[in-house]
């Protein structure tokens, strides 16, 4: 192939490669080497690294020009991974040195995450090894489609056709099975310059493309900006008049005037501004890619990890999900566990509930059942939120699909989501969520309430058995706040029995428990603080009411005699003999810890009458 | 804007925004050079216009007096929260490169940056460190811890994917946050130009044919020999430049940077 016949690639365009492998498949010397040939080395590095070479009496290897670290070279492999940048017919390449010891996995991971390509590096003389097979199943769980795979060191297997077609055979059955099509294979020698920069004349039974030229044939993937929108919000600033909410558009595009929908909140709004530093014109759309930041027409009120997208595709939400996860951590990864998710910028504390199986990814085949996941290995888990998370699955989109799992201070592990699994919660999910989209707003919002009222909406859920006193703490707390000025509302389950629930019989206490909560979604609508005691419903009613308020803030405080658990999600658990003012006092402080009774909006409401 | 820049400057935006969101006390180091400076007008980028964490000079006393100058105006011009840390201590025992460039850097710039980090508590330092200046900056990641003394431990990096960066720490360590990481010498001064960005005229050569392409201390920056008047000339100088950056750089020499970088230099 020549020149002529490849793709002219825009002057501007970069493309991120990596270089993975097994050990000393010659990773570092193909990236000297590429580096050499073309004349891409600073002036005297060469020269430089010949003389360390010379004096410390050891062979010149081209690997010694990017294993920067003292102890790389000493030991003669890459620990780290290096980023490189090198030029070449008009495109521009920023290109990862992956170390391929698998003591060095995270740090290869850490080297492919950021690639849109690779070249895969196998010894013709040592063939196919672990590695190799490990690296080519984390490229395909990376979402790196273009693989090109570079045989190396063919001048030690005397440049025979029939080696390098049997590596090819082999490695290519590997990756179908990972559903991964390799762009081409190129047999080289790194060390003696074989096929890398320049056709080489010892395998003339080869008339592929050289190593240079098959970064050429790489292609950019632009593809995001044609997806449907997938805004994380990383963050609000209200650092003058303007209320940013800022974020990265993980894929397709906003413009002003959008309606947009944020879940897991359900809130939405119409895109008033692009707001942006030094840029003439103002801008007034963003694309996948941009780290951006807009203004809305009403002040709702949303948090960093919420995702934006538009009406007609709105991202999945839900607490429980399948996937595909590698574990990088010192300690293994164990069923029934605590860790910390991360997806796009939402993080919430998170269990694995079941470990399907660990993959073995030399033959992968599923291995026994076990109750952790070592360091390095890869398995499909079943993962539960504490709290309801919204994502895609990783098929439809890569950014929103993907999550990391953190272990105490360290990034640990990397999945990304195969399925979606429904829980108990989600017909009411699904309910609430085409309610609130579909709900007809005045022009009073939220926001304009907390305002005028001093404080936002709150529900303070009082549980706990009978005759431990949270009649009284509901009566004494509704007082306290509404002399404090604060619009409170005592909703007793019982009242709504005898008219809103008068059709209903006691068996039906499904559609009791969601007509209870759609009345305390409404009062809530209306800005008031709702203080609620539930005698007749469970732990499990009070997770449907969560869901039908959500995301208004819900208090759960539970009343007992003894010392018995409080059911989870409590916040404030009170034992024994009581004194309801104090109570009440640290249920307002726990409204004041929460947001609901914010300093910032107005202290103390006041009030005009005229007569 | 070229589109690579734009992505440049996108990455850089969101490593930023992820600092200010995850650090309670935040600064970012500013040399006055082009790329903290570029950095500094990323910041304002990421912010709408404001710098919300304070900005740290670490004055070594031997920098090169138009480079304070300029310091001041700017400060003054973009209301900016600007602190100084001197290594009092050791200028008052003498310290300069003649007792040997290594222990002059880590006394004078690691310890002085050291110090103020203990002074002020800050536990994110961000820096506008490239990984194309030298061999163990290529090694980066965007997000790197530092240890109770401030120390780098290369071997044991965490990993980093999908810009989920590593933002949780244990107490009395901090966290160097790299976000030009991904940015070339050429990108930095394109994107001045791109951007119009006020930058110190010491780069620039005023007739006798000389300029600055590195800045530092005066006894250790020297300048290149170069015409380039502009920026424009700048660009079409590196472009057919085969010279390292930091070439006029003397503690770079033999392994300097390694060890340097290892006790916590920038």
């Amino acid at each position: 192939m020549t020149t002529a016949t490849l793709r002219a690639p825009s002057a501007t365009e970069h493309l991120n490669i990596v270089i993975v492998g097994h050990v000393d498949h010659g990773k570092s010397t193909l990236l000297g080497r590429l580096y050499a040939d073309t004349g891409s080395l600073p002036e005297g590095k060469l020269d430089k690294v010949r003389e360390i070479c010379r004096r410390q009496g050891k062979e010149f290897e081209y690997a010694f020009l990017f294993d920067a670290f003292l102890e790389e070279q000493e030991q003669g492999i890459t620990i780290d991974t290096a980023r490189t940048f090198f030029k070449w017919a008009g495109r521009h390449y920023i290109i990862i040195d992956a170390p391929g010891h698998k003591e060095f996995l995270k740090n290869m991971v850490s080297g492919a995450a950021r690639a849109e390509a690779a070249l895969l590096a196998i010894d013709a003389y040592e063939g196919v090894k672990e590695q190799s097979k490990k690296h080519g199943y984390l490229l395909s769980l990376l979402g790196i489609r273009q693989v090109a795979v570079v045989v190396n060191k063919m001048d030690l297997v005397g440049y025979r056709q029939d080696v390098f077609g049997a590596i090819e055979t082999e490695y290519r059955t590997f990756l179908a099975q990972l559903k991964v099509t390799p762009e081409r294979f190129v047999p080289v020698s790194a060390k003696l310059g074989d096929n890398i920069a320049k056709p080489s004349a010892h395998m003339p039974w080869y008339t592929g493309p050289t190593v240079l030229e098959t970064l050429g044939l790489f292609r950019k993937e632009t593809a995001r900006e044609r997806q449907t929108l997938r805004f994380p919000v990383q963050d609000v600033y209200k650092f003058d008049a303007r209320r940013i909410i800022t974020g990265r558009i993980a894929a397709g595009r906003i413009k002003v005037g959008d309606r947009l929908i944020f879940s897991p909140s359900n809130k939405s709004a119409t895109v008033k501004t692009i707001e942006a530093f030094n840029v003439e014109p103002v801008p007034t759309e963003a694309t996948a890619g941009q780290s951006t930041g807009i203004t809305l027409d009403e002040q709702i009120f949303i948090m960093r990890g919420e995702i934006a997208a538009h009406e007609d595709s709105a991202p999945l939400v839900s607490t429980t999900f399948r996937c595909n996860l590698f574990w990088m951590g010192r300690r293994p990864l164990e069923a029934g566990k605590k860790y910390l998710l991360r997806l796009a910028t939402r993080e919430v504390e998170c269990e694995v509930v079941a470990i399907h199986r660990i993959i073995d990814t030399t033959d992968l085949a599923g291995r026994e059942v076990k109750a952790s996941v070592g360091r390095n290995e890869v398995a499909e888990l079943t993962i539960r939120t504490k709290a309801p998370i919204t994502f895609d699955l990783y098929s439809d989109f890569e950014v929103t699909g993907r999550f990391v799992l953190v272990d105490q201070y360290d990034v640990s592990g990397g999945g990304i989501v195969t399925e979606a699994v429904r829980d108990e919660q989600t017909v009411l999910r699904e309910e609430a969520r085409r309610r609130d989209i579909a709900w007809v707003k005045g022009d009073v919002g939220a926001e304009d309430r907390a305002r005028y009222f001093g404080h936002r909406a709150a529900l303070v859920l009082i549980t706990g058995a009978r005759h431990t006193g949270k009649s009284l703490l509901a009566r004494r707390l509704e007082v306290r706040l509404v002399a404090d000025g604060r619009h409170t509302y005592l909703l007793d389950a019982a009242n709504l029995r005898r008219g809103l629930d008068a059709d209903l019989s006691e068996e039906d206490t499904g559609e009791i428990v969601r007509r209870f909560g759609e009345v305390a979604r409404l009062l809530m609508d209306t800005g008031l603080i709702v203080v609620s005691t539930t005698n007749a419903l469970g732990g499990a009613d009070h997770q449907a009411i969560r869901t039908l308020v959500h995301p208004t803030p819900v208090i759960a405080v539970h009343m007992s005699k003894g010392d018995e658990a409080p059911p989870p999600d409590t916040d404030l658990a009170f034992a024994g003999p009581k004194d309801f003012d104090a109570i009440a006092d640290q249920v307002m402080e726990e409204l004041k810890r929460r947001g609901v009774l914010a300093q910032a909006i107005g202290a103390k409401p006041q009030f005009h009458y005229s007569i | 804007m070229d589109l690579h820049l734009r992505q440049l400057e996108d990455q850089s935006v969101y490593i930023l925004r992820e600092a200010y969101k995850h650090f309670d006390n935040l600064a970012m180091l500013w040399s006055m050079g082009k790329d903290s400076t570029a950095l500094l007008w990323l910041t304002r980028k990421a912010f709408f216009g404001h710098v919300p964490f304070p900005l740290i000079h670490i004055d070594t006393s031997y920098k090169i007096p138009a480079m304070i100058e300029y310091r001041d105006r700017i400060a003054r011009e973009w209301r900016l929260n600007l602190v100084i840390g001197q290594n009092k201590e050791a200028l008052a025992n003498g310290m300069n490169h003649t007792l040997g460039r290594v222990e002059c850097c880590t006394a004078l710039k690691t310890n002085g940056l050291k110090n103020l980090i203990a002074e002020k508590g800050y536990t994110g330092i961000i820096l506008g460190v490239r990984a194309d200046e030298e061999g163990t900056r290529a090694k980066e990641r965007y997000f790197s811890p530092r240890d109770k003394h401030g120390d780098w431990d290369f071997r044991e990096q965490p990993p980093e994917l999908w810009d989920q960066f590593k933002t949780a720490f244990p107490e009395g360590t901090h966290i160097r946050i790299h976000p030009l990481l991904d940015w070339t010498e050429i990108n930095i001064w394109e994107y001045i130009r791109a951007e119009n960005i006020p930058i110190i005229d010491l780069y620039f050569d005023k007739g006798d044919g000389t300029r600055y392409r590195s800045l530092g201390c005066a006894p250790c920056t020297f300048p290149i020999k170069s015409t380039a008047k502009t920026i424009d000339e700048i660009i079409e100088e590196l472009r057919n430049t085969n010279v390292a950056e930091r070439s006029g750089r003397a503690q770079d020499e033999g392994r300097g940077m390694e060890l340097l970088r290892k006790d916590g230099y920038m």
